[in-house]
């Protein structure tokens, strides 16, 4: 029974537009989107036979505990990294003059945009052993044989880290650009070193925006698959890729819908825990 | 203040590392050779030329092209409905509902490429046109809602009403008072959604084949066999758009704060 069917008699006739318009777009999602999804959660469960063996998998299987544990260790260290780096950038936006905060905030904002493959793509030219950092590195001299820098955990990490770049300067430049410029110069003036008024009144201060922050690079970094399907060259397999490839190669569709259903599930937490720290809609909005 | 200077350079290094593979593009678009390198030995244009003479390239560009302008056409129509329906209607049902308008952004793309490839398979949409247009539409309705609602966010609910009591129908109310005022979040709504589609690589993988090519496939094929530098050539060609619709954005805020 859609809401417009029970909403309509008792609805004044100029409101009826606006149910139609409210639960058209439902039903086109329930439809086509939560339909398919929920089939996933539900083969989890059914293939290749009805109960819980897909999930028995998580703890006795060493090829998926060893998939879990790599995306969990890149998606912390990229979570990590992403987040230093994010938070000094984001320092320096709001530190800084208006003319060179016009400059960095648009060359983020640009990197933000540029399609993902077309970064792998240039990240795989730069770092690939015959590729330009290696070419540049040997012709100065200052190595003999090229750094192994892509095909292995490295590549994928720079590559994530320079995907969620953005993604964590624009929340922490957000939430720093609302934290009062008085209050640091009060608490120098009342004799704090810079690094003490650094502790004790701008970090904590900015932490929810870190928090914020870490857990959308979080969410992004289990789920990746692009980067590092590409410049883990086959051998750093995150879940993600994992999935794929008992779709497409060992047709292994129960394990790989227990496997969504999981990361999913992991989703779903941290975007809940996340709603404690901030808005998440207005994370979202790009 | 030196302090300060340190975290300004390491700022600015940062900023380096994210332009660099942008930049890097360019060059290598314009070499003379098959492979990946640098023009060393000259200048040529030859990858450009292959975007448009290659049928392959070409066909591509067109199916992201009709692909996209499909998806973009049905996520702004079903996602500003939404967002007016939840607007006017202002009941909490509407915004549990938004939950549900916004799942297609928090879930992650694998999940969406099994999802699909098992109910497109099921109902013969793999591999076709109108199957990638609905996907697509749907992974960019979170951003119409999103951005329609917020132009919608600052408008007086009785100025509808006031409409309706100098003789206009619902519809009438609609066309000439409430759609004017969201012009501009549903224009930007659009193109969120126009590029959402436009990238979209992960379920267009899995649920494409060999009639329907669009341009991140044909990427991913490149990237899996030999790496052709006419992906340098369209790489630079969407950098060269970003950084102009950037610099233009950047221009016309400063303009209105001045």
């Amino acid at each position: 029974m859609s809401a417009a069917a029970v909403a309509a008699p008792t609805a004044p006739r100029g409101e009826r537009l606006y149910w139609v318009l409210l639960v058209l777009p439902c039903l086109f999602l329930g439809l086509f989107y939560v339909v398919p999804v929920l089939n996933v959660l539900v083969m989890s469960v059914t293939v290749p036979r009805v109960g819980v063996s897909n999930y028995a998998e998580l703890a006795a299987n060493p090829a998926v505990r060893r998939v879990l544990w790599t995306t969990v260790r890149i998606g912390a260290l990229t979570t990590a990294i992403t987040l230093v780096l994010g938070y000094i950038v984001a320092y320096a936006l709001v530190h800084t003059s208006p003319r060179q905060r016009q400059t960095l905030m648009a060359i983020v904002v640009a990197s933000f945009w540029i399609s993902v493959l077309i970064r792998a793509f240039a990240w795989v030219a730069l770092l690939q052993s015959a590729g330009l950092i290696n070419s540049a590195l040997m012709g100065l001299g200052l190595i003999d044989s090229p750094l192994e820098l892509v095909r292995n955990e490295t590549g994928v990490m720079i590559g994530m880290v320079h995907y969620m770049l953005p993604y964590a300067i624009l929340p922490l430049y957000a939430n720093m650009s609302g934290i009062d410029r008085s209050l640091v110069p009060a608490a120098r003036a009342l004799g704090a070193t810079p690094a003490q008024a650094f502790r004790w009144v701008f970090l904590p201060m900015s932490l929810p925006g870190l928090i914020g922050a870490g857990i959308i690079v979080l969410i992004f970094s289990l789920g990746f698959y692009i980067t590092p399907a590409i410049l883990g060259g086959g051998k750093t397999i995150m879940v993600a890729e994992y999935i794929s490839v008992q779709i497409s190669e060992t047709l292994r569709w129960g394990l790989a819908a227990m496997l969504a259903t999981a990361l999913l599930a992991s989703v779903l937490l941290l975007i809940f825990w996340l709603s404690r720290f901030m808005d998440v809609e207005a994370v979202l909005r790009k | 203040m030196r302090r300060l200077s340190f975290i300004h350079i390491l700022a600015w290094a940062t900023a380096c590392f994210l332009i660099l593979p942008i930049l890097v593009v360019i060059p290598i678009s314009v070499t003379s050779e098959r492979y990946l390198s640098l023009p060393t030995n000259g200048i040529s244009f030859r990858h450009y030329a292959n975007l448009v003479g290659d049928a392959r390239w070409s066909k591509s560009i067109l199916d992201s092209l009709i692909v996209a302008a499909g998806a973009t056409v049905l996520s702004t129509a079903l996602g500003t409905a939404f967002a007016v329906g939840a607007w006017r209607l202002g009941v909490p049902l509407a915004r549990r509902l938004r939950l549900l308008m916004l799942a297609p952004i928090i879930v992650p793309p694998i999940v969406h490429a099994i999802a699909f490839y098992r109910a497109w398979a099921a109902v013969g949409l793999l591999d076709s046109y109108l199957g990638l247009v609905l996907i697509h539409a749907m992974k960019g309705l979170p951003f119409v809602v999103l951005t329609v609602a917020a132009s919608l966010a600052n408008l007086d609910h009785r100025l509808e009403q006031a409409a309706r009591s100098l003789g206009a129908t619902p519809a009438q109310a609609m066309r000439w008072v409430v759609l004017p005022q969201v012009a501009t979040g549903v224009v930007s709504g659009a193109a969120f959604a126009f590029i959402t589609s436009w990238d979209e690589t992960i379920v267009a993988l899995f649920v494409t084949g060999r009639r329907v090519v669009t341009l991140p496939r044909r990427i991913w094929e490149g990237l899996a066999d030999n790496i052709d530098p006419a992906i340098a050539a369209l790489g630079t060609l969407m950098v060269l758009i970003t950084v102009a619709a950037v610099v233009i954005n950047t221009l016309r805020t400063q303009r209105r704060t001045a």
